[in-house]
Order: C-alpha cells, then sequence, then structure tokens
C-alpha cells in the first residue's frame, strides 16, 4: 500500500498468495460471525429494552435443535478452515528436489548464510527468483527463528538439531528478514534482508569474488583433519559404517528400531555418537562436541551428503 | 418465590465486627479474604499496568530511544509475568469466587477457610519473590522462560523469578482444591448440580484446571531452576537434553492456564446476562457442560503453540484439529448468551454493559484464534503482534471486561455501597474505546510481520504503533476512573439495599453486605438457579 | 464431645470427613499431575538414550534400594495399622504404630542419605564434577540429573510426611483421636501411601534399567 503505512505485506512468494487466500477466507468467516453477534446482540438489546420494571420475560429454556446447529455449523466451517490449512502446511512443508540448498547458522544477533558453493554472507540472503530455495538451519546458542513476512514463511533454528524451510521468490526485490523467536538483548536487531534478483544477476553474483571454497570441499577437508576415514572406511571389518550413500537412507540400530539418515542425524552422530549405535558396530566413536564449531557440523554434513551422489554416479 | 429485600444493612456484617488488623490479617472468613486478594491483585495489576505504559511509550518511536534493550527485555517479561500470574489468573476466582462461592451454594464458608487464608499468603511470598527479581534488576526471558536461553544464557533474575512463580502456583492449586470440595461437599439442601448458579459451574470447571494442569508448570519451573543451579540440566543439548521438552511442558500447563482466566469471566457475564435480561439463561446445560468441555479440551491443545518449533507435521496436525474443536464450546456459549437477550427485558446498567462489553471482545479475540489454529496462516503469525492481538482481545477485551462487569455486579453485596452509575457507565464507554484503539491495530501489524517482543522496529510500522499508544493511553484514562470512584463509593456513596438489582442467587437473599456467618440459617433451594419468572420481591425496612 | 472436632462452617462430623478425604484425594491428584510432569520427560529421554540410562543404572546400588523399598512397604503397613487403632480407638497402638511409620521413614532417608553420600564420593553428582567412565558419559549425567531430582523430590515429600507423622503423635497423645473422629490419621495415612506407590514406580524405573540383560 502506501509506502510509510502499509496495511498488508507484499506477496513475494508461490506460498505467500496461498497463505494470504487462506487468510481472507478465514477473514470472512470471522467478520460474518462478528457481524451476525455484533447485530443480533445489539437488536435485542434495543428491541427488548427494558420499559417497565416490572416485566417479567417469558422464561425459555433453550432449544436442543438450535444447540445442535449452532454447534455443527460452526464445526463444519471450523473442519474446512482446518483442512485447508493443513493440506497448504503440508504441502509447504516438503521443498521441491531441485530447491537451491543454502545452509544458516543462527547466532546471537546475526545470520550466517552458506551456499553451497561457498558463498558466505552475513544477515543478507541473495537468492534468485523463480526457482525454489531450500533452508537448513541450525543455531549456536539459543533458539532462534528465520521469519521472511514477504514470503509468509517461518521455522525455529534450534541448537543441536537442524530444521527446515523451503521458498520460492516470485518477485525480484528487498524484503525484511526477522528473527521472530526471543533470544535476547538484540533480538529485535537480527535482522536483515532477502535479496531476491534475476536467474542471471544471482548467477553473476555467486561467481563474484569472495566465494572461497565450497562447503563440500571444505567439510572433505575437516573430514581428513579429524582423522574420521580410519575408522569410516567404505571396507568391510572397518571399525565404523561406510558413509558413503549414507544420506536419506534408513539405518538398523543397535537394540532395535531404525533412523532416517538426515542431517540431524548425522550431526547428532558427530557430536553425541553413543546416542544411536548402527547394529552391527562397537560403541567406540568418540565425540567431537566442542571440537567441531557449527559451521564446520555443517561443512561435514555437506561433504556426506555429497557422498551419496558420488555413489549414485558410480 | 419470594425473596426477602432488605432496604439497609444489619448493623453488624463482615466488615465491622473488627477493624483490628489481626482481625484482617489472621480472618479465616473467605469474605475478607476475598478483599485481601481484591487489594493485592488490584495492586498488581497497576505494577503491570504501568510496565505496558512504558512498553506502548518506548514503542511510539521505531528506534530504542526511550530505554536500552536489556530494560525493554526486562520490561515486557515483567509485564507478561505479573499480569498473568499476580493478576489474571488469581483475579476472577480469588476475589469473586472466594466471596461469592459460599453464599452462591447457601454455605458459611469454603470447605477449607484455613488453606484459603495460607492460600494468599502463599500468593504473597510468590509475589514477594518475583517482585524482588523485578526490580533487582528484573528478568529478561519472556514469560515463556524458553531453554537454552533461560536455564544457560540469560544474564537476569531467572531463579528469582522462577521461584516466585513456582510457589504462587501453590496458591492456585489450593483455591482450585478449595472449590472443588466446597462444590460438592456444601451445597445447601435441595441444590442440585443443575441448579447451580452457571458462575459455580465456571469456577468448578477453572477448578479442575488449577490442580491438574499447575503443578505441572511448578515441576517445569523446578527442573528449570535446577539447570541454571548446577549448570546442567534436562533442557542442555550438551548433554542430549531437549530445549523442545521445555516448550512442551511449559505449555502443558500455560494453554490450560488461559481457561484459567477466561472460565471465570464467562461465569460472571452469565450471572449478568440473566439478571438484566430477567431471564435464565438460554441453554443452562449447554454452557454448564460446555464449561467442563473447555477444560477438558484445553489440556489437548498445547502444541498449537508449537507449530514452527521443529515440531513433526503429524503432531502439528493433531493439535491444530483439536484447537479447532475447542473453541465450539465458547462459541456454544456465545450464541446461548445471545439468545438469553432475545424477548428478554434489557437494562443497561454498567454490569450488563461490561457484558456487551465481553461478547463483543471475546468474540472477535476468540474468531481470531481460527487464523491462528490454521496451520499454514499460523506459520506466517506465530511470534508477531497478531498473537499479541489475539490474546488481549481475549483476556483484556474478554476477562477484565468481565471483571469489572462482576465487581461493578456484586460492590454493593461486597461493600453495602452502590458506586456511581454515571461516572461507571462513563469509564465502560472509554474503556472500550481505548481498548479497541490499542490492539486493532496490532492484528495489522502482526500480518505485516512486526514481531513480538522487538524493542526496535522497522520505520514503516511507525503509524500503527503510534496509533496503540494512543489508545493504551486512553486504556490507562479508563482504569483509574473506578478505581477512584470504588474508593470514594465506600464512604460517601448511597447505601445499597439486599439485593438492589432485584436479582436471583442466594448470595443477594442475605443482606448486603453479609454477616460473618452468611446466614442466620441454610436455605433450602426448590427451584432452578435463575427463577426470574416467578420470583416477588417482599421490601423489608428493617 | 463432637462438637469439639467440627468446624464451624461443617453441619455435620460426617460432612467434615468427606470433604477432608475429597480434599486430601484431590491433592494427591495434583501431586500425581506433579511427579507425571518429570516422570515423562525421564521417560522420553530413556527411550532415546537407553544404552546409556542402562549403563549409568549399573551404577545404582540395587541392594540399598531393594531394603528401602521393603523398609517403604513396611511402614505403609504400619501406618494401616495406625489408621486400624485409631478406629477402634487404642490409643496405645494408634501411637506405637505412628512412632513406628515415622522411624521405618527416617531410616528410609538414612540409607537414601548414605545412597547420595556414595554417589558423590563416585562423582556422580551432575555439574562440573561429573566424572563416568566410557563414551556413554554425556548421556549418563542426564540420568544422573533424573536420578537426583526424582528421588530428590521423593525424599522432600518423605521429609514432610515425617512432619506429619510427628503432628499426629502430638495430637494423639493430647488425645484428640477417638472412633468417632480420627480423620486427620486416615487423610495422612493416603498421603503417606502414595509417597510409598511413588516409590514403587521410582525403584524400578531408576535402579532396574536393562538388569535384565544381565550385568
Amino acid at each position: 500500500m502506501w509506502e510509510n503505512f502499509p496495511l498488508f505485506p507484499e506477496a513475494a512468494s508461490t506460498a505467500a498468495s496461498r497463505v494470504d487466500r487462506l487468510f481472507f477466507f478465514i477473514l470472512i468467516v470471522c467478520a460474518f460471525f462478528t457481524l451476525l453477534i455484533f447485530t443480533l446482540v445489539f437488536t435485542f438489546a434495543i428491541r427488548y429494552r427494558r420499559r417497565s420494571p416490572s416485566e417479567r420475560p417469558r422464561p425459555i429454556s433453550g432449544s436442543l435443535r438450535l444447540e445442535i446447529v449452532w454447534s455443527l455449523v460452526p464445526l463444519a466451517i471450523a473442519m474446512v478452515i482446518f483442512a485447508w490449512g493443513s493440506r497448504l502446511y503440508v504441502a509447504l512443508a516438503r521443498p521441491p528436489a531441485e530447491a537451491l540448498h543454502i545452509f544458516v547458522v543462527g547466532k546471537q544477533w546475526m545470520w550466517k548464510f552458506q551456499h553451497i558453493e561457498g558463498q558466505r554472507e552475513i544477515n543478507e540472503l541473495h537468492v534468485p527468483v523463480g526457482k525454489p530455495v531450500r533452508l537448513t538451519m541450525s543455531s549456536e546458542d539459543v533458539i532462534h527463528s528465520l521469519f521472511v513476512p514477504a514470503f509468509r514463511v517461518k521455522t525455529d533454528v534450534l541448537p543441536g538439531r537442524y530444521t527446515r524451510m523451503w521458498f520460492e521468490a516470485t518477485k525480484p526485490g528487498t524484503y525484511h528478514l526477522f528473527c521472530a523467536e526471543y533470544c535476547g538483548t538484540s533480538h529485535s536487531e537480527m535482522r536483515g534482508r532477502v535479496v531476491v534478483m534475476e536467474p542471471a544477476r544471482f548467477q553473476e553474483w555467486l561467481g563474484g569474488g569472495r566465494a572461497g571454497e565450497s562447503l563440500e570441499a571444505r567439510g572433505a577437508q575437516l573430514f581428513a583433519q579429524l582423522g574420521c576415514a580410519s575408522c569410516h572406511e567404505p571396507a568391510p571389518g572397518a571399525r565404523g559404517p561406510s558413509l558413503v550413500g549414507l544420506f536419506g537412507k534408513t539405518v538398523e540400530l543397535q537394540g532395535g528400531g531404525s533412523v532416517t539418515a538426515d542431517e540431524t542425524y548425522l550431526r547428532e552422530s558427530i557430536v553425541n555418537p553413543q546416542a544411536k549405535i548402527v547394529s552391527g558396530f562397537q560403541p567406540i566413536m568418540p565425540t567431537y562436541a566442542g571440537q567441531v564449531s557449527e559451521e564446520g557440523l555443517l561443512q561435514l554434513v555437506v561433504y556426506i551428503m555429497s557422498l551419496e551422489e558420488k555413489a549414485a554416479r558410480k | 418465590m419470594t425473596t426477602r429485600l432488605e432496604l439497609s444493612p444489619p448493623p453488624q456484617h463482615y466488615l465491622n465486627w473488627s477493624y483490628t488488623a489481626r482481625s484482617w490479617l489472621l480472618s479465616t472468613d473467605h469474605k475478607r479474604i476475598g478483599i485481601l486478594y481484591l487489594l493485592s491483585i488490584t495492586f498488581f495489576f497497576f505494577i503491570g499496568g504501568a510496565f505496558a505504559v512504558l512498553i506502548r511509550l518506548e514503542l511510539m518511536t521505531p528506534a530504542g530511544d526511550l530505554v536500552h534493550s536489556e530494560t525493554y527485555n526486562r520490561l515486557f517479561t515483567a509485564h507478561g509475568v505479573i499480569m498473568i500470574f499476580f493478576f489474571l489468573i488469581p483475579s476472577i476466582p480469588a476475589v469473586l469466587g472466594n466471596f461469592l462461592i459460599p453464599l452462591m451454594i447457601g454455605a458459611r464458608d469454603l470447605a477449607f477457610p484455613k488453606l484459603n487464608l495460607l492460600s494468599w499468603y502463599i500468593f504473597l511470598a510468590g509475589a514477594a519473590f518475583t517482585m524482588a527479581a523485578v526490580f533487582s534488576g528484573g528478568v529478561d526471558t519472556g514469560w515463556t522462560f524458553y531453554a537454552p536461553y533461560s536455564s544457560v544464557y540469560s544474564n537476569s533474575a531467572v531463579m528469582l523469578t522462577g521461584i516466585g512463580v513456582f510457589i504462587t502456583g501453590f496458591s492456585s492449586i489450593l483455591t482450585g482444591l478449595n472449590f472443588i470440595v466446597t462444590i460438592h461437599t456444601l451445597r445447601a439442601p435441595g441444590l442440585t448440580w443443575f441448579r447451580l448458579p452457571l458462575f459455580v459451574w465456571a469456577h468448578y470447571a477453572t477448578s479442575l484446571i488449577m490442580v491438574l494442569g499447575t503443578p505441572v508448570l511448578a515441576i517445569t519451573v523446578a527442573l528449570l531452576a535446577l539447570e541454571r543451579l548446577f549448570g546442567v540440566g534436562v533442557f542442555d543439548p550438551r548433554i542430549g537434553g531437549d530445549p523442545i521438552l521445555f516448550q512442551h511442558l511449559f505449555w502443558f500447563y500455560s494453554h490450560p492456564a488461559v481457561y484459567i482466566m477466561i472460565l471465570p469471566g464467562m461465569g460472571v457475564v452469565s450471572e449478568i446476562v440473566a439478571c438484566f435480561s430477567r431471564k435464565r439463561v438460554f441453554g443452562y446445560s449447554a454452557i454448564a457442560l460446555a464449561s467442563l468441555a473447555i477444560a477438558v479440551l484445553g489440556f489437548l491443545v498445547w502444541g498449537h503453540h508449537m507449530f514452527v518449533s521443529g515440531q513433526s507435521a503429524y503432531a502439528s496436525n493433531i493439535f491444530s484439529i483439536l484447537s479447532f474443536l475447542v473453541a465450539i464450546p465458547s462459541a456454544i456459549k456465545v450464541f446461548n448468551w445471545t439468545a438469553t437477550f432475545y424477548r428478554g427485558s434489557i437494562a443497561y446498567d454498567t454490569p450488563m454493559l461490561y457484558a456487551f462489553g465481553f461478547i463483543g471482545l471475546f468474540t472477535m479475540g476468540g474468531l481470531t484464534g481460527l487464523f491462528l489454529a490454521t496451520l499454514a496462516v499460523d506459520v506466517h503469525v506465530h511470534d508477531t503482534y497478531f498473537i499479541v492481538a489475539h490474546f488481549h482481545y481475549i483476556m483484556v477485551g474478554g476477562m477484565v471486561m468481565a471483571y469489572m462487569g462482576g465487581l461493578h455486579f456484586w460492590w454493593p453485596k461486597i461493600t453495602g455501597r452502590m458506586y456511581p452509575e454515571g461516572w461507571a457507565k462513563f469509564a465502560a464507554l472509554v474503556i472500550f474505546i481505548g481498548f479497541n484503539l490499542t490492539f486493532f491495530p496490532q492484528f495489522v501489524l502482526g500480518y505485516l510481520g512486526m514481531p513480538r517482543r522487538y524493542h526496535v522496529y522497522p520505520d514503516e510500522f511507525q503509524v500503527l504503533n503510534v496509533m496503540s499508544s494512543a489508545g493504551a493511553s486512553i486504556l490507562g484514562v479508563g482504569y483509574l476512573i473506578p478505581m477512584i470512584y470504588f474508593v470514594w463509593s465506600i464512604r460517601h456513596a448511597p447505601v445499597a439495599s439486599s439485593n438492589p438489582w432485584r436479582a436471583a442467587g442466594l448470595e443477594w437473599q442475605t443482606p448486603s453486605p453479609p454477616p460473618a456467618d452468611n446466614f442466620p440459617e441454610t436455605p433450602v433451594v426448590e427451584t432452578e438457579a435463575y427463577p426470574y419468572s416467578e420470583m416477588e420481591v417482599e421490601v423489608v425496612d428493617v | 464431645m463432637s462438637e469439639q472436632a467440627l468446624a464451624h462452617h461443617f453441619d455435620t462430623i460426617e460432612e467434615q470427613k468427606e470433604a477432608s478425604s475429597l480434599g486430601m484425594w484431590v491433592f494427591l491428584v495434583t501431586e500425581v499431575m506433579f511427579f507425571g510432569g518429570v516422570f515423562t520427560a525421564y521417560a522420553i529421554y530413556r527411550h532415546d538414550y537407553f544404552n546409556a540410562f542402562a549403563a549409568a543404572s549399573h551404577h545404582l546400588d540395587i541392594a540399598l534400594g531393594g531394603i528401602n523399598t521393603a523398609v517403604l512397604l513396611t511402614s505403609s503397613l504400619t501406618m494401616v495399622l495406625a489408621v486400624n487403632a485409631a478406629a477402634s480407638g487404642s490409643r496405645k497402638a494408634l501411637l506405637g504404630f505412628l512412632a513406628l511409620t515415622a522411624v521405618l521413614g527416617c531410616v528410609f532417608l538414612g540409607i537414601k542419605a548414605i545412597e547420595y553420600g556414595h554417589k558423590f564420593e563416585d562423582g556422580l553428582f551432575p555439574g562440573p564434577g561429573f566424572r563416568f567412565e566410557g563414551p556413554l558419559a554425556r548421556n549418563a549425567e542426564l540420568f544422573y540429573i533424573f536420578y537426583f531430582s526424582m528421588t530428590g523430590l521423593h525424599a522432600l515429600h518423605m521429609v514432610i510426611g515425617v512432619g506429619l507423622l510427628a503432628w499426629l503423635l502430638a495430637l494423639s497423645r493430647r488425645g484428640t483421636f477417638r472412633p468417632g473422629y480420627y480423620t486427620p490419621v486416615e487423610v495422612v495415612g493416603l498421603y503417606w501411601h502414595f509417597v510409598d506407590v511413588i516409590w514403587i514406580f521410582l525403584f524400578p524405573i531408576l535402579y532396574l534399567v536393562g538388569r535384565h540383560h544381565g550385568p
């Protein structure tokens, strides 16, 4: 709306217009019931106002039929809203397979974005328009929450775990990025911008200068540095399970049970390896908690994820 | 049914039989304890309100120019903690519930009068710890105390506040326990469950929640305090703990807590609506059972505070659908109150104005809950001013209006004096206008994306923030007016008869103010709760 | 004589007794919810970190824990006998059984204190001084946080229980109780049994984790 006095946020993602549509539907339902109650109360209050102090209205105890009607009708409407919201939520929960993968680390009081090719940004996130982008996020300290109002997306960012979110921007421009979970003194300053660019310009920006090594390459270095390969050799009789092709697979655990090898599992296995022991292996892996930073963990995870692709290509 | 109306107060009643401090501070009379609570929670309301004023002053400009960030964070935490634990949760139950429940059921006191007094002292002890925390530098975690910020990272008085909240919880538990046992065992002869006033039903449902939910808050706060004390704990990811567990435990109480706050208000509204329509409430059983339904369902929806927390989509779906279900009993109540007006004899005394305000604003606030129960929309508005507006509509537009309505309705019974009707109506109007001006813009701000707990904000949010702050100043004035005339009325207002409203209910069958033992002899009940159509009033000039 | 014990707001002694009983049951429900919170948290972590919890649990003294279980169960028996004695008006028996229950409660607390002492010496108290051999140390510390919190809370309730028994002893010596009025004894009995029941749950879930797999 007006520059200085907006009343409705811009809709700049594929999700935004869908969320807005649902929002307006609920708004109409609310407005309807509000007007209904206000009108009825107002009308009754005036029409039946007390005209003499000795008035004695006829007692009406109730009506089962009315109770049923005004229970079931709102219930039906509520279920429609629920179903619509649930479908949209589930659709928005799963990123498309071809989404651009960007990693996010939140810490008091800044956002660190890491493109897979190596580009790093602080408090600013460049993305291409018209392409889905998925974010894998974790926190170095307390719970934060990444919120982009124009995209209508928000997900908490947690210590010790990865959370995921995705969006597809539809309009080039610059949009607010907020931390939406109170995280201490400068919570309201933990803000930034999402810069949406035309794909060509985005490629230019990616290629421009300060990229440095890709996450995968850094991860490979760390993997070698920390000596992971000494146990995790893809050979029979190795002390640790092979990591090639591991990402996304189901892992059988000691003592029964299984787990999907997602980013959170990989991260946990590095900092708390005893939590889940793979069936058939000894619980001898030492913990690397405290030795590897959150970013380092991300790099290792990306490297292990890449081993999957190499396996597929073989 | 004939009801006696005595024009003058009795020579000796619960207020004047002794004026000594000892007789007040060691009183086990539920009416005096109700007054003690009234004084305490009014005090805390104004402290919590003062913090709100500072918050709204700061938010008039986008920059943080009134206070530093650390201070601002402590201000909003103090506002939340004080308003929730030391005003909203005790208010109607500890003031009006304590005063009225024995009267309404024809009893001489609650089942455990000494526990009742103990609950007030526990309340004060908890308040002392919390005030010590607030005024010794404050706590900056938000009233929700999320780990690991509150357990590991915050440099503020988390322990002290935690101890204060833990202690105050027992006050709530004792009140609920007292009400449950009282309602079960001390009803007058002939007073069956379905002849009880809806106020009593509402407090019974509230007491169930108090008794079942508050202990979970207690253990959560205890575990948090232990983690803070020993530097390691069950929510610490460094030893495999899960901060999300804190959220589950915390909201398991804190969601039902909001029903502790609103159910008593709904009970008050039922009484006022019946009296000022001179009709029994439409759908009495529906409202009574809806109160119980709210209490039960209220325990099943806590995860709707955690849709974006990393909780599984499966769990989120279940919590979403249950959250829609819990809205239905509240809707049923609003429809029934509205139907009560139909063909009633509607008067516009101040209590009824507050009841109208409640119905309108609670409906609006409750409906906005639909946005929040809806998964995809909540993702956008969670942790924004939309949420802040939603709960203030229900708590301030709903609960506080019901409380004000109840205070005005029963003021003559409690004090033996009438409040000034003209000023009261004026204040009600000021409050209504100020309230809407304060909080409606916040819905817009929230959908725009302004997060909550923000000390500084982008420039384009300023106009709406200024509107909200302007409203807050009007609202503040609105609350001051009754403070003044209520105090004035105690000495200078006209004396009230025992039943100035010609209301049904056993509490109106005793003099105003009631004698210490409530009833000269235990009444016997032979009618439904709202026998307005058969009521004859016999005026007695004693 | 009955009127002395009857509070002014009750009509009959039966009404008062009914209210006192119901009041204690409602209170016990609140205690179930209180302990329930920490039991739930424990259950979740035990599921997630079973190996570490089993290893940590093996360091608990199953003999002392077992003895304490027997002590508490016996104390519940003596409590029931005390209520019986009150109902039948035998003041001496009432005093004896109340005292015995209190003594058994103190024995429980004493053994608990010894156990805690051992744990401190072994470096199993959570915090900076925590030491645990092997790779499972991280989550083992989590186990010990629960061990100390849950048994500590339970012990606190025992202390309150012993205090309540002392109060009953004082009242009994003054001859307050008789067959027509012994509600406080019954109500404290309810509380005592509840505290016992909490231990019946605590013992296996804390001390016997994974024991059937062998030492």
